[in-house]
């Protein structure tokens, strides 16, 4: 069940690259040597990102790229512009200027829906589940491209068929999801009385089901509790093993530090600084930035 | 435990909700109309007659239920919609020759018309408003609907429209089509059919009712309704217990997030305002334009008509099908038919007789200890005073059963049982 969830993506090395002729011994090693070697993609690319609210400058200019496969950590103090900056990425507010690019596409100002279908989703700081459907509601809702979706093919007697079988198979999906996330047990409870920490689960969950290629968490340890909160970290890993990007906003240093493999530091609207956990960590200007700041 | 047992089980508990509401109904207008002496005749047509507008607020409530129960767009234009089909109908299929004049055409094309009418007002109305924040369609809409009405009541267009006095005979419909020649005329030789039809609910039939012409044609058109009622019923049932569904539930619960899902919000509300829009302008035809109205005219589409059905609707509780026909069909019968009948009853039975004009002229009285003055007041404007009633039931049902009678259960949004679980749908299959 753990290697299900995937994007086709991360097949495409494979396919690509392995020459038929090497036995499947060497070329297993072969691959993951040139996977450490050469330079992996760059999904997402933000440049010169700037959001004005009124007078107030949220986002300032930001920079910063997310290498494929990789879970790089976007910290910064409170109101630095992190939930901002996902906003202007997933098309929830219009970037003032600058530019993001999805796989080599412009996608600035595109509405959220056209963010989402490209493959790149996004949870909520403020876990946004669907209060009054139940988790398999909500579950069953995140599928790109149901046919169900149209009125007249889940009305019409000969096309409903269709609907039916397709729903079958999102449902067995959608039940091994929840059986990752371990939230089977509560799967036909509305989502409006989950704990904080089970909304922050579901809404993950969730938003994999849309078959993305990366996802953008906004503090999803956030209300969280610390046995939740251990299991959460090690699905987002086997899921980045699967092949997911994950950018992954936390107020949580220790947690940035130990977890993520490259950790981008907003300060004022601006990327401060960008690196692995030592960078960081002696890097002068962020330590200025949240001097005075609570960071445990 | 499969789709099909736990849907047919539904169905049989909201029949018998249906079911239940309709014996009370019937029951209450039976005793109302033997207190009020009516023969048996006129008991029948009365019971009709709350059938008919039983069918009728079902339509328009379940089209409601669409815009605002399922997809939470905040529709106050109802009566709007509702006009533009039934007046679109009309024009579509009153005689060339008539006055104002129609196009001759069918009358299912006139219904489709209607429909299709209603839709594109729907599209013109909601193509900006949907855009922006709900409350912007709330304002959208009530201005159309109060444009449209103004329109229908103008001078300018009275050559089309007949202005204020609107169209005075509408065509027939289609049960007189099908039991006389000549379907204007009540009086015209009947079809063979016709002919059967009227022999047997005047003599024969069902024993010792006899029952004439117009009541004859009223009691099958009010089924012909209810078959419509049936359909749409059908129809949203089906539509809204799949992804589309779901869809819907998630935009009216938080669009964010449904759009950060991928979905194409914008396009899903623009298409159920349409569509809810076209059940309203079917709602309008089966209501104005069907039996016991012989004309259309303006002013019965003034905006009290959308709270009405706005209050059937709470009622009965938004979200739930079942629950819009059960609330349409209480409101119409025992808040809006049954009081005023009462207060008659009661006005004969107290012997109240010269009740004062003015609520001055009652309280007056009060204080010399007179309290018929103030009752024979009360009932004389019945009619007005039960939305007072209307307006009292409804903030106790906001503040103590919000989600009406049906609107707090969980009817699950998808084509199939979603419970059903991988490893259990391999044991279960057996008994599929
Ligand atoms: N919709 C909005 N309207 C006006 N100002 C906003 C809006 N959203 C964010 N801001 C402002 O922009 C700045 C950046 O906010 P943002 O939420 O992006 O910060 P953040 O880094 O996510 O902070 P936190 O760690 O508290 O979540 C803040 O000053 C905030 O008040
Ligand atoms: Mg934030």
């Amino acid at each position: 069940m753990s290697d299900e969830p995937g994007p086709a993506t991360t097949n495409i090395p494979d396919d690509v690259e392995t020459p038929d002729e090497l036995d499947p011994e060497s070329h297993d090693s072969a691959v993951e040597e040139a996977a450490k070697r050469t330079p992996r993609g760059i999904p997402l690319r933000v440049d010169g990102l700037r959001k004005e609210f009124g007078g107030i400058t949220a986002v300032d200019g930001a920079s910063f790229q997310v290498e494929a496969g990789s879970l790089t950590g976007l910290i910064g103090p409170n109101g630095a512009g992190k939930s901002t900056t996902f906003n202007c990425i997933t098309g929830v507010h219009t970037p003032t200027a600058g530019q993001v690019q999805f796989n080599g596409e412009n996608i600035t100002g595109l509405e959220p829906h056209e963010v989402a279908n490209r493959g790149l989703v996004r949870t909520f700081q403020i876990a946004r589940e669907l209060e009054e459907m139940t988790v398999l509601e909500n579950m069953m809702l995140a599928p790109k491209h149901q046919r169900g979706e149209s009125v007249v093919r889940s009305v019409t007697p000969g096309l409903r068929r269709d609907v039916v079988s397709q729903e079958e198979e999102l449902r067995e999906e959608v039940w091994e999801m929840l059986e990752f996330f371990e939230l089977d047990h509560i799967a036909e409870v509305e989502a409006g009385t989950l704990s904080g920490g089970q909304r922050k689960l579901l809404e993950m969950a969730r938003a994999l089901m849309t078959d993305p290629e990366m996802v953008l968490l906004d503090e999803p340890l956030a209300g969280v509790n610390p046995t939740l909160e251990e299991k959460l970290l090690e699905r987002i890993h086997e899921l980045r093993e699967d092949g997911y990007t994950f950018l992954f906003v936390e107020h949580d240093m220790d947690i940035i530090m130990e977890h993520c493999e490259h950790i981008i530091v907003m300060h004022q609207g601006k990327v401060l600084a960008e690196g692995g956990a030592d960078d960081i960590r002696n890097n002068e200007a962020v330590v200025e930035a949240y001097l005075g700041e609570d960071v445990s | 435990m499969s789709t099909d047992t736990e849907g047919r089980s539904r169905l049989v508990t909201d029949a018998g909700y249906i079911a239940g509401a309709m014996l009370l109904l019937y029951v209450v207008f039976l005793i109302l109309g033997t207190l009020q002496g009516y023969p048996v005749a006129g008991i029948i047509s009365s019971l009709q007659r709350v059938t008919f507008l039983v069918a009728v607020y079902g339509l328009a409530v379940l089209a409601l239920n669409l815009h605002w129960g399922y997809a939470g767009l905040f529709n106050i234009g109802v009566a709007g919609f509702m006009a533009v089909g039934v007046y679109t109908s009309v024009m579509l299929t009153a005689p060339v020759g008539a006055s104002p004049p129609g196009l001759g055409l069918p009358l299912p094309v006139g219904i489709l018309g209607g429909m299709l009418a209603a839709a594109l007002v729907g599209l013109i109305a909601g193509l900006p408003a949907l855009r922006l924040r709900s409350d912007y369609l709330a304002i959208m809409t009530v201005a159309v609907s109060e444009i449209i009405r103004f329109t229908y009541n103008s001078n300018t267009f009275s050559q089309f429209t007949g202005g204020a006095s609107g169209f005075d005979s509408i065509p027939p419909g289609p049960i007189r089509q099908l039991l006389l020649q000549d379907a204007s005329s009540i009086i015209s030789e009947p079809t063979p059919l016709g002919a059967a039809i009227f022999q047997f609910m005047e003599f024969s039939g069902i024993g010792w009712i006899s029952l004439g012409r117009p009541d004859t044609i009223n009691i099958l058109s009010t089924l012909l309704i209810v078959v419509v009622l049936v359909l749409v019923y059908a129809f949203l049932v089906r539509a809204v217990n799949s992804p589309y569904g779901r869809v819907l539930k998630s935009i009216r619960e938080d669009e964010v997030a449904a759009q950060s899902l991928g979905k194409n919000t914008s396009r899903f509300k623009l298409k159920t305002f349409m569509l809810g829009c076209a059940l309203m302008g079917l709602a309008g035809i089966m209501w104005f334009g069907a039996i016991g109205q012989s004309s259309v005219y303006p002013n019965a589409f003034r905006p009290e008509i959308t709270f009405y059905i706005f209050i059937a609707l709470i009622i009965g509780g938004a979200g739930s099908n079942t629950g819009s026909v059960l609330g349409g069909a209480l409101f119409a019968g025992l808040l809006f038919e049954a009081p005023p009948r009462v207060a008659t009853i009661l006005t004969d039975a107290l012997g109240v007789t010269n009740a004062p004009d003015t609520i001055i002229g009652a309280l007056g009285p009060i204080a010399s200890g007179q309290l018929t003055p103030m009752l024979g007041f009360l009932l004389d404007n019945m009619s007005q005073l039960r939305f007072i009633f209307v307006g009292v039931l409804l903030i106790y049902l906001i503040q103590r059963r919000p989600e009406g009678l049906l609107g707090h259960r969980s009817e699950i949004a998808a084509a199939t049982d979603l419970s059903v679980r991988p490893s259990q749908s391999k044991g279960g299959e057996t008994d599929e």
